[in-house]
This record gives structure tokens, sequence and C-alpha cells, in this order.
């Protein structure tokens, strides 16, 4: 590809994993996406949060028998991709630590978070 | 009776408007992501530690267990229940309300 202009992409995510579609539909969103090198963050906010959550087990014989696409997180960085933001506010409700994560991820408040949205060129909203 | 909450209590006021429609007594079974209200720690724990005095409440632990938690992160007192479990529930209690 020749030079281009890079952009900001932040991937915006609010919605639990299983229950619809749009946390994988994210996901392969930003997969695809990578090949075109812009300067991508992932944002989890609201029930988003709970994609990053470890220990997932969806298996067929005891679980409830779909993907479990939580550990395609843990090769985004191969994409350069390590910009991965938590709302903390979203975490606290929800009894989450930062502990409980698959990945690495900085934790933000709503000001730097509200701050982060401004300086994007596009967001994507999952 | 038996009611069933599918949806986050985070997104959805289902679970909310379950727990104002359903009698003394009533089963409660919270599945798929109607999972996220039987956990412990989060925002719902004392809405759900109140419910607990008048109702039933069961949990689906295939769907625990998907979403990365497990069965000693559920609020006790809440039952987990299996796939044979729903159907027992179900064929149990007349009539079913799904509070999608």
């Amino acid at each position: 590809m020749s030079e281009g202009v890079t952009k900001k992409f932040m991937y915006l995510n609010r919605k639990a994993p299983y229950g619809t579609i749009y946390a994988l539909e994210s996901l392969e969103v930003v997969l695809i996406g990578a090949a075109f090198e812009q300067e991508v963050s992932l944002v989890f906010i609201d029930d988003g949060v709970y994609q990053l959550k470890g220990n997932q087990n969806t298996s067929v014989n005891s679980g409830i028998g779909v993907k479990d696409f939580s550990k395609t997180y843990r090769a985004l960085e191969d994409y350069d991709i390590d910009k991965l933001y938590v709302d903390k506010d979203s975490m606290i409700a929800r009894g989450l630590t930062e502990g409980d994560f698959i990945v690495p991820v900085q934790i933000m408040d709503s000001a730097q978070l509200a701050e982060l949205m401004q300086q994007q060129d596009v967001i994507l909203s999952f | 009776m038996l009611h069933t909450v599918n949806k986050s209590p985070f997104e959805r006021v289902s679970l909310d408007s379950c727990l104002r429609f359903a009698k003394p007594n009533d089963a409660i079974l919270l599945y798929e992501d109607g999972v996220y209200g039987a956990l412990a720690g989060t925002r719902f724990e004392s809405t759900m530690a109140e419910a607990l005095k008048k109702f039933q409440i069961y949990v689906m632990v295939p769907d625990v267990e998907a979403r990365g938690m497990r069965v000693d992160r559920v609020i006790a007192g809440i039952q987990p229940v299996d796939y044979a479990g729903f159907v027992d529930l179900v064929a149990g209690n007349y009539p079913v309300q799904a509070w999608l």
C-alpha cells in the first residue's frame, strides 16, 4: 500500500460477549481493519467490559456450545493493537477488577475516555 | 409460575420488571446475559439479596461459565441449574413468562 494518511480509529464496545453478535463482529472488524495500519484503540464501556473477562468456557460438552472468541484478544498485539481501554465505572459496577481481564488493559475514568473520543477521526460503535 | 430473564440487568429493565411483577414463591430463572444479575459484587447484589427473601431464584451454570465466571461467584441462595434443570423448571411451573 502506498503511503497514506494515518487516521485514528476507535472501536467502542458496549455489549456483553455471547447474548448478541456485536462483540464478535467488532473483533472481526478490528482484525480486518488491522491490515490498513491505522492508529487503532479499543474501548470497553458498559457491558462491553465483560468481553475481556478471562476463563470463558463455552465447550460443547458442558457449556453453551459456541466458539470462545475471547482468546483472540490475546492475538491483537501481534497486529500492533495494544491500546485497550476499560471504563473504570463500568468495571466497578460489575464487581470486576483489573485481574479479571484476559489481556493487559488501561483502566480509565470517564473524563479520560471522553477526551480520547474527542481526539478520534472515526469511532466505530458496537 | 416461572419467570425467565435472559438480558443483562445493566442494559435492560427485564430483571427489574420481572421482580416487580413476580409473586411470592414464584420461580425465577436467570440465563444467557441474565446471569450477570446473579453475580456477587455487582450493583445489583442488594436487589437480588432482597429478591431471594421472596422468590426461588435459579441461574444457568453453562451461561455463567461461558462468560468467564464460576458458580462460586454467584450470590449465595441463588440455585445453580443445568439444561436438565431448566427443563424441570419449565415442566414443573405453570405458566411461564419470558422477560425478554
